[in-house]
């Protein structure tokens, strides 16, 4: 349905001006492969920086790749990008076009654009705003909403005007439970009725656990892995994550405490640790005696999860992702 | 994971079915949006904008000529300097919001990334130009009537021909969102654009306002190049008697032939912004 072949996109370096420090070049993408299949919800799961932005904009045509091929349900996308307009449908990671526009008027507007006439677009903007819960606010111009409530909005203009596939940035940034589920029940109704494919952009583990079909896991502009979640877990089946929060500081003259900081990853008062189960049981014995148990807030024992994964794949990012 | 598994979907029904690459049919494209529905649609969705945020906005640039006008009283001598600041002034309201306003936003649009909605749209770009050329020029329209007949009563010239603005304003405002769009799509970054829109305006008042035989050669030859000025003396020469409308037709000619010839130019702007 969407394949990537050899996608390389490098953003030239600027030269610093007085004073300034300049910009090296960044390669953004580098040599991206990616399958996506017909009705699939895939993810592209990355740090900060990790070029999953760079990646959908030229799937969609904004961006114009070094090197590599995009085709999308057999059209070539490099050659035309024009027509990714016409195939999919795209939800940025900014709204600035929407921002002053009513939640009623952007929707409609943006349906306009996707080539409805204004009775499709008006019966398609009640339907999708009912559908995810805007109607009470959608008089009310995406300016003055809360982050959550915009970025909703934003969503559901891009749902206006059926597409077979969608593609989204960071969809459920900012939004409550509530939200993300209206997002999510929305997503799969479109793929159960009409077979609507979804790649998106995601920070979130959690999200990428429960909603991916399949993930990607991108780190510095190369697809490090790309398996289902199920899949990429089982890579790192045999650990534990344990996770050990001090009260003040560690306490670092128990030996123990102290050789175990050797493979912790530490963000503040917070270890992580990635142990083989023995061990695992054996640090919690540690921890939660003697000396150590005075000093210690609090400790979790888990199965590992993506973000796991994540760091045992050598991502660059070693303080994992970012985890809402 | 979802509740529906990836291979039980519907399938060719929907007539998006997989191609092998190479080999097969491409899937159907969806439709295109036409260019004057979407215009349409663009023009209403800026005017619904320009009406929440820049009725302040209008307001200042009302006042802003309204307040040249009684400046210029003390000034002006003669019949025809007093037709000369009334049409400049108001055609110096199109030019603030159509020419600096349009700059500004089309400016902030491109830098924040804004432009790949419409460019993730199947819509004709002449549309997106278009549209938000025609909101910003409508917009100006009460500005102008009132800085216009407020003028007429304080210099004491006759209402009778105010009609002339039904066109003075949609060519005037062609040709000034014209080059103001195209400053905010061209200029590499927003400040730059707003600096654009700011100093054309700022032409658009001092060369439009102050009669033309008080200026030094060299900025009349400025003035003459400014689209603005056809749109001010067309609208000018009809305070008199017996106007010679063929000239005013001339002035309004050029208005429309910068028009076509800036929005083109805006257009052609617009694609190289969207598709970087
Ligand atoms: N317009 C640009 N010019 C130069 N460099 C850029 C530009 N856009 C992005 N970059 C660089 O390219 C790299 C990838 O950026 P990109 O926006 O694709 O990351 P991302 O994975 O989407 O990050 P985030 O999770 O923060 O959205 C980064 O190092 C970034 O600094
Ligand atoms: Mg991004």
């Amino acid at each position: 349905m969407c394949a990537v072949r050899g996608l390389t996109k490098t953003y030239a370096a600027v030269k610093g001006r007085r004073g300034a420090p300049g910009v090296p070049e960044v390669r953004a993408t580098d040599g991206v492969e990616l399958d996506v299949r017909r009705g699939e919800i895939f993810g592209l799961l990355g740090p900060n920086g990790a070029g999953k932005s760079t990646l959908v904009r030229q799937l969609t045509g904004l961006l114009r790749p070094d090197s590599g091929g995009v085709e999308i349900l057999g059209h070539d996308i490099v050659r035309h990008p024009e027509r990714a307009a016409r195939i999919l449908a795209y939800l940025g990671q900014e709204s600035s076009a929407l921002d002053e526009l009513t939640v009623s008027l952007a929707a409609e507007t943006t349906g306009r654009l996707r080539g409805l006439d204004a009775r499709q677009a008006r019966g398609e903007r009640d339907a999708v705003l009912e559908e995810l819960g805007l109607t009470p606010i959608a008089g009310r111009a995406l300016k003055k909403l809360s982050g959550g409530q915009r970025r909703l909005a934003c969503f559901a203009a891009a749902l206006v005007g059926e597409r077979p596939l969608l593609v989204l940035d960071e969809p459920t940034t900012g939004m409550d439970p509530v939200a993300r589920r209206a997002v999510w029940a929305a997503v799969d109704r479109r793929r159960a009725e009409r077979g609507t494919t979804v790649v998106l952009v995601t920070h979130n583990v959690i999200e990428a656990e429960t909603v991916l079909d399949r993930v990607a896991v991108l780190d510095q502009g190369r697809v490090i892995a790309c398996d289902t979640p199920a899949g990429l877990k089982e890579r790192v089946a045999g650990e534990v994550r344990v996770e050990l929060v001090w009260r003040d500081r560690a306490p670092l003259d128990v030996p123990e405490v102290a050789v175990l900081r050797e493979r912790a990853v530490e963000s503040g008062r917070r270890w992580t640790l990635r142990l083989a189960p023995e061990e695992a049981r054996a640090a919690v014995a540690t921890v939660t005696g003697g000396a150590a148990f005075a000093a210690l807030d609090d400790f979790t024992l888990a199965t590992p999860s993506l973000e796991d994964v994540y760091l045992a794949l050598g991502g660059a990012a070693r303080q994992g992702l970012v985890k809402a | 994971m979802s509740v529906v598994p990836a291979e039980v979907l519907p399938g060719g029904a929907l007539g998006v079915e997989e191609t092998a690459p190479g080999g097969g049919a491409a899937a159907e494209l969806g439709p295109r949006a036409r260019l004057w529905p979407s215009l349409a649609a663009v023009y209403r969705a800026q005017l619904s904008r320009a009406r929440v945020a820049r009725i302040p906005l209008l307001f200042v640039a009302t006042f802003q000529s309204v307040g040249i006008m009684i400046m210029m009283r003390g000034v002006v001598d003669s019949r025809g300097e007093a037709q000369s600041v009334v049409a400049g002034s108001s055609v110096v309201v199109v030019a603030y919001v159509a020419l600096n306003l349009l700059a500004q936003y089309f400016g902030q649009l491109r830098a924040s990334g804004g432009l790949d909605h419409y460019a993730t749209l199947p819509v004709p770009p002449a549309s997106v130009v278009l549209g938000a050329a025609a909101a910003y020029a409508s917009f100006t329209v009460p500005g102008t009537l009132v800085t216009a007949a407020f003028g007429c009563v304080l210099f004491g010239l006759p209402l009778g021909n105010l009609w002339i603005l039904v066109a003075v304003i949609p060519l005037a405002g062609a040709a000034l969102a014209g080059l103001g769009a195209a400053c905010g799509l061209l200029a590499p970054r927003p400040e730059l654009a707003t600096l654009l829109g700011q100093l054309g305006m700022s032409a658009a008042l001092l060369l439009g306002v102050l009669p033309p035989d008080r200026m030094p050669g060299i900025i009349r030859l400025a003035r003459d190049l400014l689209p603005s000025t056809y749109g001010v003396e067309a609208y000018a020469r009809t305070f008199g008697a017996h106007p010679d409308w063929a000239v005013v037709l001339v002035d309004l000619g050029v208005c429309a032939g910068v028009g076509v010839v800036s929005l083109a130019v805006a257009t052609w702007a617009y694609r190289r912004a969207a598709v970087r």
